[in-house]
């Protein structure tokens, strides 16, 4: 080994060590952030929050089927029993009766500071009649026979506001005493984890210990569970992300080395051939990770890809220079070879400005792995691999592709036409080509997606869709904000606008309002004697409420109420996940319930409405589903931008460095032709196009120009694509195929990120290659 | 028409010479008859808390043999529907439902209507043993609760009718507080 040769590789080592130990240090994440905006609005950041640690997130709904209803409960009830006790759960439901029991307690002891109806005017003569004599009146109706047995203690009905305002929506269908399906044939748990949505590992040991605790009470096998949420999209997108990183790399990897292997016949070239793509590869992991703290899955998995496109350079290389010597060779091809890594860099480089975090990290991946892969075959592959190269001569090849070309250029006409037809095509469809939304990226198979609608509709879960959102300084302005907004909603209720809606302050009053509440309190001496003159034509004798008084008056000496008042009660886990401390203050969030339609399903609320009476109370009303679409659309419209922007970069790079109109042109055309045909290949296959298809069409042309530039620079050495170096042409061929292999592997993934961008490049690559050779021109002519 | 025609069907059937020993069978097929109509009622509940009755009123309609609706007027306005085993709850805006096939016990205590407007024996007798008295004219059906968790809210329901119509349904429950729902037929094609 000569010297230069020695130090480019102690050089090249150091770099692929220190790499090595960034890589190693690397955190790699497989969760949805991949999908959440970089720099999220006021909404979206509710939306983003909901996700990764919002109750919804942590729900996982589960059902117990086969067997009778009997055994399905008798399992379902110890389910309950098991998981209760497991610190990795904050609540079971399931229906029993009695399990709410904590609850109902402490509303009733704490009623006089927790109901809305308790003012000064409630507990004066006029207010006390009114109030007792609503609840003689409740007792005449089948809902008042609740009622009865408290009517002493709380003649006033304090208990029936509080509870009124509790969601009376749709409850679970039951069988034998627990929640069941909507048919009864499926016992159902609604399950909450301590884990945040965010914890994938958290969820999947939630999510293992319900299969593992159901399995030890199920002494009926007939019985079977399933189970949905989502941490169970997560996690099965994880284990998806995972084993198709491995997949998808060792597919591509070995069909490479396979195509190298049979090109080269030499197991030292073919090992110095891949020195540039395990370089880039590396480079492209490091870059990520300095640059983000986290590695998302999709993006190594996108490593297939590069893979195939980092390998050309070493192609070139060493089926161009055998010939014609390492000097030659840099002087001859380097230059077209260094456009061409311009120009993918153009492509990847504009996804660097995505919002789109997941977007983003391809681009900086593919941009760092292709680039360093050529500077590795530039600088580091010649010394290491010596002056003799020992290749094999493959011109012998080059006459046949060159029939190859010759007949694909008889064809000219009719491909153009078949491009018109298949543009016209697309015009026409034009509506029809885009997917409407984001689960077009969502890893949950259909099959996951129709399992869970079918669990969440037959336990009522709640959807979470629309929500008020308060930010405040402290826990206590929180509450008194969320006091005030729940005033406006009280409105909307009675307007109809809305259904209801959940607040902590409900469960937990703010100080002032506890104050002002305790305040309305009269002391007992001053309330018996009112209420002996409001109650005297009363069928309710006065005399008989002495609890009433007694209550009234322990809560008049009671200390506040706080949130380790509630502790051990499922009020502690509802005040928790819609009173939340941030890092910059306390958030508030209050759930809004659509109101309650004609037919089985609820309506919609009505935006405007919410937003005129919330505004000025400095809550903001969010709809997430309107979100979710307003951030698919984001990206889009932002991917549209990029990838103009990303062409527009590329056509400029190519104007001026090759200084032809003429050239430009037919280098542009057949690369346009490729992704007309390739896009109305997807349509007719009956693809929907997303985002990542979008973003694949600037791949073909980032990718495909390194071809277009090959024939465009043997057009202007050559007369007549019969002179073309045949070296060159082969070299290409193979390239190509490498290149094709790499992306066409990502389309066998079920990640629709990954799938997109395969089935779009792939074919895109070849059809560029095949396309540049139909339209290539001569020197000075057409 | 189908009115016309069935207070037809009625005449004759009370035309019929009150042969045979009224028992239960005749009963349930004399209610069973019954296709539904309108009722004013006024329901008395005596609550041992309290020193006078709590009197509601409303009116009733009944199409056989499983929609009932109960609409309360006074004190407060209330509807209560029964159609099949949903039984909702309309008060104040606040709506409310219940699939009673989940609540085995109010199925129950609704059966016990439901059961003798339709006359359906078999569906009481799930629940209750029944006491026949009196005659087609005038009878008094007793139900008592055979099931341990009903008798624990419910301890006797008598229902007091003439021919196929109820007239009065008395609960008494398990703490001695006992309701009495007065039932008045309103026919404007009988001219009552």
């Amino acid at each position: 080994m000569t010297r230069p040769a020695g130090r480019a590789l102690a050089l090249w080592l150091l770099a692929m060590l220190a790499g090595a130990i960034v890589v190693w240090n690397s955190r790699f994440s497989a969760d949805m952030s991949f999908f959440l905006p970089a720099k999220p609005s006021a909404e979206q950041q509710v939306l983003v929050d909901q996700l990764k640690e919002g109750v919804v997130s942590r729900l996982l709904m589960v059902a117990i089927a086969g067997g009778d209803a009997a055994s399905r409960a008798t399992a379902s009830r110890a389910l309950r029993a098991r998981l209760e006790k497991l610190p990795e759960f904050v609540s079971i439901q399931n229906g029993e009766t009695g399990s709410m029991n904590a609850e109902r307690d402490f509303l009733f002891a704490h009623r006089y500071l927790l109901s809305p109806a308790v003012t000064p005017e409630r507990f004066t003569v006029d207010g006390l009649r009114q109030a007792v004599a609503d609840s003689i009146d409740l007792l005449a109706s089948p809902a008042g026979m609740m009622l009865k047995p408290l009517l002493p203690r709380d003649p006033t009905g304090e208990l029936v506001e509080l509870v009124g305002g509790l969601n009376a929506g749709a409850q679970p269908n039951a069988r034998d005493g627990v929640w069941a399906s909507r048919d009864g044939e499926r016992a159902m748990l609604l399950i909450q984890t301590a884990a945040l949505g965010s914890d994938t590992d958290g969820q999947e040991r939630a999510i293992g210990l319900v299969h593992s605790q159901f399995a030890a009470t199920a002494a009926n096998d007939k019985l079977s569970l399933q189970l949905s949420g989502p941490g169970l999209f997560a996690v099965k997108s994880r284990a998806t992300i995972k084993s198709e990183v491995s997949l998808l790399s060792t597919l591509s990897t070995v069909a490479i080395v396979a195509v190298l292997f049979f090109v080269y016949r030499s197991l030292r070239l073919m090992t110095l051939g891949l020195l540039p793509v395990v370089s880039g590869a590396l480079a492209g992991v490091v870059a990520v990770s300095l640059a983000y703290d986290s590695v998302f899955g999709i993006t190594v998995g996108f490593g297939s890809a590069l893979i195939g496109e980092a390998v050309d350079y070493s192609i070139y290389y060493f089926v161009q220079s055998g010939r014609l010597g390492v000097e030659h060779w840099r002087a001859r091809f380097w230059p077209t070879i260094r456009l061409g890594v311009l120009t993918s860099a153009c492509g990847f480089g504009a996804l660097l400005f995505s919002g789109f975090p997941g977007l983003a990290q391809l681009g900086l991946y593919s941009l760092s792995g292709v680039v360093v892969a050529a500077l590795v075959t530039r600088y580091i592959l010649p010394p290491l691999a010596g002056a003799n190269l020992d290749m094999r001569d493959l011109s012998h090849i080059g006459p046949r592709l060159k029939r190859g070309i010759a007949v694909l250029q008889s064809l000219r006409w009719p491909i153009l036409l078949l491009a018109l037809a298949a543009a016209a095509m697309l015009v026409v469809n034009r509506n029809h080509l885009w997917h409407p939304n984001l689960s077009a990226l969502s890893t949950v198979s259909a099959a996951d997606g129709a399992a869970d609608q079918t669990l969440r509709a037959d336990i009522s879960a709640p959807d979470a869709r629309y929500m008020a959102v308060i930010t405040a300084p402290d826990r206590e302005s929180a509450l008194q904000a969320a006091e005030r907004a729940g005033q406006k909603l009280d409105v909307l209720i009675t307007e109809g606008v809305i259904g209801g809606y959940d607040s902590p302050a409900r469960f937990l009053p703010s100080a002032a309002m506890q104050a002002s509440r305790r305040a309305s309190l009269p002391p007992t001496a001053e309330l018996q004697a009112r209420l002996q003159t409001a109650l005297a034509d009363s069928p309710l004798a006065a005399g008989k409420l002495g609890g009433f008084l007694d209550d009234v008056e322990t809560t008049r000496r009671q200390g506040q109420l706080s949130r380790e008042s509630l502790h051990g009660t499922a009020l502690a886990l509802a005040v928790d996940s819609l009173l939340l401390q941030r890092p910059n203050g306390w958030s508030v969030l209050l759930p809004l319930r659509p109101p309650v339609g004609h037919g089985e399903a609820g309506v919609d609320i009505a935006i405007e409405p919410v937003r005129a009476a919330l505004a000025g109370s400095g809550a903001l009303f969010v709809d997430m589903k309107n979100e979710f679409d307003t951030l698919y659309n984001d990206y889009l419209h932002e991917a549209t931008l990029l990838s103009l922007a990303g062409f527009v970069a590329i056509v400029g790079l190519l104007a001026v460095t090759l200084r032809s109109p003429r050239r430009l042109g037919r280098l542009l055309l057949p690369l346009l032709l490729s992704v007309v045909l390739v896009i109305a290949g997807l349509h007719l296959a009956g693809q929907q196009l997303h985002l990542l298809h979008l973003i694949g069409m600037l791949l073909i042309v980032a990718v495909g120009s390194n071809y277009a530039l090959f024939f465009d620079d043997a057009s202007q050495a050559a007369r007549g694509f019969e002179d073309f170096d045949d070296a060159t042409l082969v070299s290409m061929a193979v390239a190509n195929l490498t290149t094709a292999i790499g992306f066409g592997t990502l389309a066998l993934s079920k990640v629709p990120v990954l799938h997109a961008v395969g089935v779009t490049v792939g074919p895109g690559a070849i059809l560029a290659l095949l396309l540049s050779a139909c339209f290539v021109g001569r020197k000075g002519g057409a | 028409m189908i009115k016309r025609l069935l207070v037809g069907l009625l005449c004759v059937l009370t035309a019929l010479p009150a042969s045979a020993a009224f028992d239960i069978a005749q009963l349930m097929g004399d209610l069973a008859r019954h296709k539904g109509g309108r009722a004013k009622f006024v329901e008395k509940k005596y609550l041992a808390i309290l020193d006078k009755p709590v009197v509601s009123t409303g009116e009733m309609t009944y199409t056989a043999p499983d929609r009932l609706e109960k609409r309360t007027l006074t004190p407060k306005v209330e509807t209560l529907l029964l159609d099949k085993d949903i039984l909702s709850i309309e008060r104040d805006k606040q709506k409310l439902s219940i699939n009673l096939a989940n609540q085995p016990e109010a199925l129950a205590f609704v059966d016990s209507i439901r059961g003798t407007l339709s006359g359906n024996r078999a569906a009481l007798e799930k629940n209750y043993a029944l006491h026949l008295a009196g005659n087609a004219d005038k009878w008094v059906l007793t139900l008592l609760p055979s099931d341990q968790k009903i008798a624990s809210m419910v301890q006797r329901i008598t229902v007091t009718g003439n021919k196929n119509q109820v007239r009065i349904i008395e609960y008494l429950q398990a703490d001695g507080d006992r309701s009495v729902l007065n039932i008045d037929p309103v026919d404007p094609g009988n001219g009552q």
